[in-house]
């Protein structure tokens, strides 16, 4: 643990970022004015899955204010490589080529064929309507199970299969290990796509430089990424090029992507020599950007008659939608060491198969494979309470894993934690009695409005990650990050970090780490991100790893500055490095507290570099990577509780309670920002989101009218608490925050809303729980 | 073409508008006043939302033409004097905003809300603002900020 000055680390610093925002002076892509930029439109397939017998372009080229139109096979020279796909989860796993348009075939719908470029965006559009592209439909594959059967359409017909591969991990003697079990018990679950819906849309703007250079401004989670893949694609050395992400309007893992428009400008961009920009409308971002989840699991739980559960088995098929896009295949496979969550189950296993379905590909959305694991897990956890007349609040207690570190049965470690004290906390902030109370006296009364509660305790691995166990399966980069701190000579600090914001709050929280570590003022630390010209190593934002490891870099690096300034003081104050104490950002010599030397004037030594021992460089700043010894282990005991009216099937939250362990707290009201929006995402999931096809592969849900994202009256307040086991992994005891709640809360309300029609014998419900499905379970318990 | 005289933030603005242009694209485009952000296509999520004569109005359900002779308020006309609006501040205040895309249209919706005297009590503000989608907050502390600046006001 760090001997550190706690100014700023724990504290509600209000958000230095807020006045920019609030002023409405974001710097978002689509407020960009290039002079010269030519708008781009994509004309995106109608149909899940054709044949593109002919692009005729006449009309759109001869339109007002069009100044080119491209169809696929016209770029065709311009990609070194397709879009890349960087998490190949084993060595046969079937990888089709994907270019930034469709050449032959369209194999989705809102799959790109064909672009214009306008003056301006309204004539882009307006050309885009006029390209006439000759379709020959062709037979779908939609449903991630039919799409396996034998003889189902083919979406990618050269491979002979709709699966893209399969993936096991089983404990050593498992059959042996679950021989002995009293019950089993098995459960179905479906999990629809969700659509991610950052409020702003994606957005990308091209610019070629007078050398040649290029410049991309992108809403982007991933400049570093995006950098390396563009050149991967497009055959250009990473040198030359710059990207930025500015503001960027939400992620939640849609934008940890590289993506077809983003290649597509800066091709363009070189083949006219002028800017190109291009913005998503809203219906365009249903189809064009990645959605989550769409997965059916069965899971298997072998228990003994009182409770002990002595094996997991889940069997998940996950569609990855047409294409494989940057992450896709590993999404499910990061819930993969997550299926028996916070208990002790010693024998494991589950399979995994990815599957090729004529839809938007999947890939990473708020907890990405994680909630997937943690919901079919708590679900099962009821169902096993239920079958066996136990308590499902004391079936969780009594397999809690209770030591830490723990060797969990799927391999892994986790360092810490104390699942017991997040339950015992959320019980008192529940008053557990008085909602059965209610509950009862509704059920004897025959209310139409009945009363549930649901539990999900949940543990999470996040943080990515330790290289080597990234390099161990099969992800294509490193899960280190980087940071460096520089003192202008005047005593300013610059921070530049590898991790950039989309409304997480890094310059704070940032901040207010490197103030801490160098006892300067927070408003005196300015943090630069998202500009790979700036930030020339990162690994960027995903996966609730800006905190764990990045800003454990950038501890680090303050710590080097500090010692470097620890020398340079020592050497003019003629003093051992050791004599100095460092407290309050000046040193002073110990026992003589009068012979001090801030750190901004040793800032200004260092510069001036009159006065240096022998050898030092002149300047004050340094650079740290850091790669984690393991992933960050948060948890929690989150609770819901449902009304739902059995008459309409109408399930409404009343209450949501959550305790969650996310280690030391830098910023209490980030943090629980953080959990309120992981949360709601996970409620919605629950009760509202469903991104629904047709069987001809025609998405159903494709705006936001048809599409539920909750607003604040489907809402009720949240009931926040916190317990803390510091991450001993680390100097500043933190764990990954931005997850946790989506991954811990669906569960939680389900388990609610079956709890409030259980006395009616409704054993389960679907995601999402809509008025239609609960009224139908309650029919269907009825016959 | 057709002329429109508005008045935004308190300035006159005589413009040529293309009959189809949306409000929000005139207040973007035409002004650059790019505070005003757009969300969606369908008039669902509100991050366009101004003041029309100080009422919230979405201003993607506006065209250009029809502002002739309003007076608009941008995001970017509600700080007075250099001090942040009552509803700006509590924003800060509450940690009412994350990644600040739906941020400016809140705010408007909120002030419009406050100023008819609607926001009493938490169902009447979360009622009253669900024309305005926000990804990151899950409103807890929009409604904080929003219950704050009313009582203040």
């Amino acid at each position: 643990m760090a001997t550190m000055e706690t100014r700023y680390i724990g504290t509600a610093v209000p958000r230095k970022e807020d006045a920019a925002f609030l002023a409405g002076r974001g710097t978002y892509v689509d407020n960009l004015r290039l002079e010269g930029a030519l708008a781009m439109a994509v004309v995106r397939s109608p149909y899940a899955h054709a044949r593109i017998r002919g692009v005729d372009l006449d009309a759109a080229r001869a339109a007002e204010g069009v100044v080119a139109a491209f169809a696929g096979a016209d770029l065709a020279e311009d990609w070194q490589n397709g879009l890349p796909c960087a998490w190949p989860v084993t060595e046969d796993i079937k990888m089709p080529p994907h270019f930034p348009l469709a050449v032959d075939e369209a194999r989705y719908q809102g799959d790109g064929v064909a672009v214009v470029l306008a003056e301006s965006r309204a004539l882009a559009r307006d050309a885009a309507e006029l390209v006439e592209v000759d379709y020959e439909p062709l037979p779908v594959a939609v449903e991630v199970e039919a799409s396996l059967e034998q003889g189902a359409p083919l979406v990618h017909d050269d491979l002979g299969t709709n699966e893209c591969y399969v993936w096991k991990l089983e404990s050593d003697g498992f059959a042996d290990g679950v021989a002995g079990a009293d019950v089993t018990v098995t459960r179905r679950y479906v999990q629809p796509r969700l659509i991610p819906n950052a409020i702003e849309p994606r957005g990308v703007v091209a610019q070629v430089g007078p050398a040649g250079d290029l410049t991309v401004w992108s809403a982007t989670q991933v400049p570093h990424i995006l950098r390396f893949a563009l050149s991967l694609v497009l055959g250009l050395p990473e040198a030359r090029i710059r990207v930025i992400a500015p503001d960027v309007g939400g992620g939640f893992g849609s934008k940890l992507d590289v993506y077809a428009e983003e290649a597509l400008a800066v091709a363009l961009a070189r083949r006219l020599g002028r800017p190109v920009k291009w913005v998503e409308e809203r219906s365009e971002n249903y189809l064009a950007t990645i959605h989550g989840r769409d997965v059916v699991t069965d899971l298997t739980f072998s228990a003994t008659k009182d409770g002990k559960i002595l094996g997991v088995h889940a069997d998940v098929k996950a569609a990855m939608g047409a294409y494989l896009q940057l992450v896709t295949p590993g999404i499910p496979l990061l819930g993969a060491w997550l299926y028996a969550g916070p208990y002790d189950i010693p024998n494991y296993s589950v399979t995994f198969t990815g599957v090729f379905t004529n839809t938007t590909p999947t890939d990473a959305y708020r907890g990405a494979g994680r909630p997937e694991a943690t919901y079919v897990l708590e679900r099962t956890m009821d169902a096993l309470a239920a079958e066996l007349g136990i308590d499902p609040v004391e079936l969780r207690r009594q397999n809690f894993i209770g030591e830490f570190p723990s060797t969990i049965a799927s391999g892994l470690t986790i360092d810490a934690g104390d699942y017991h004290a997040s339950l015992d906390k959320l019980l008192e902030q529940l008053d557990l009695d008085g909602v059965r109370a209610e509950q009862k006296s509704r059920r004897d009364s025959g209310d139409a409005k009945q009363l549930g509660v649901g539990f999900s305790t949940y543990n999470e691995m996040c943080g990515l990650a330790p290289s080597r166990i990234l390099g161990a399966i099969r992800y294509a980069v490193g899960g280190w990050d980087s940071a460096t701190i520089r003192f202008q000579p005047l005593g300013s600090v610059q921070a530049i970090i590898g991790t950039s914001p989309h409304g997480q709050g890094h310059v704070t929280t940032f901040s207010q780490i490197a103030a801490d570590a160098l006892g300067v003022d927070v408003d005196d630390v300015e943090i630069l991100h998202g500009d790979t010209a700036v930030s020339q190593l990162g690994m960027d934002t995903y996966g609730s790893r800006s905190l764990p490891v990045g800003g454990i870099a950038l501890w680090h690096a303050s710590q080097k500055v500090v010692e470097k300034a620890r020398q340079l003081v020592a050497h003019q104050l003629e003093v051992a490095p050791d004599d100095l104490e460092f407290s309050g950002g000046a040193f002073s010599v110990k026992g003589s507290p009068d012979r001090s030397m801030t750190i901004q004037a040793a800032a200004f030594q260092a510069h001036a570099a009159h006065n240096l021992p022998d050898g030092m460089e002149p300047g004050l700043e340094e650079t740290a990577t850091y790669d984690p010894p393991n992933f960050s282990w948060p948890g929690g005991a989150h609770a819901a509780v449902v009304e739902v009216d059995t008459e309409t099937g109408d399930a409404r939250l009343v209450r949501y309670v959550a305790v969650d362990d996310v280690g030391a707290v830098v910023n209490p009201l980030i943090v629980d920002g953080q959990v309120h929006g992981g949360i709601t995402q996970g409620i919605a999931a629950a009760l509202y989101e469903e991104g629904a096809y047709d069987e001809d592969g025609n998405l159903l849900t494709a705006n936001q009218v048809t599409y539920l994202v909750p607003s604040a009256a489907e809402l009720p307040s949240f009931e926040l608490e916190r317990t803390e086991s510091r991450s001993p992994t680390n100097p500043l005891g933190v764990k990954g925050v931005g997850e946790t709640g989506t991954i811990a809360a669906a569960p939680a309300v389900i388990n609610a809303v079956v709890d409030a029609l259980s006395h009616l014998g409704v054993t389960d419900v679907q995601m999402p729980a809509t008025p239609e499905r609960v009224w139908r379970a309650i029919q269907e318990a009825k016959q | 073409m057709r002329s429109v005289a508005t008045t935004v933030n308190g300035t006159r603005h005589e413009l040529e508008v293309e009959p189809r242009e949306l409000l929000v694209y005139v207040l973007r485009e035409r002004l650059g006043l790019t505070g005003t952000n757009v969300g969606c296509d369908t008039s669902s999520c509100g991050s366009c939302t101004v003041l029309v004569g100080g009422e919230a109005v979405k201003s993607c359900t506006m065209l250009g033409v029809q502002a002739d002779g309003m007076e608009i308020t941008t995001i970017e006309g509600l700080a007075a004097n250099g001090e942040l609006h009552p509803v700006q501040q509590a924003f800060h205040d509450h940690h009412a905003l994350q990644c600040g895309y739906c941020t400016p249209g809140m705010v408007l919706a909120a002030v419009s809300l406050i100023d008819a005297g609607e926001a009493g009590s938490e169902e009447e503000i979360r009622t009253a603002l669900e024309g305005n989608l926000c990804r990151c907050t899950g409103y807890h502390n929009i409604v904080k900020a929003v219950s704050a600046a009313a009582g203040r006001a």
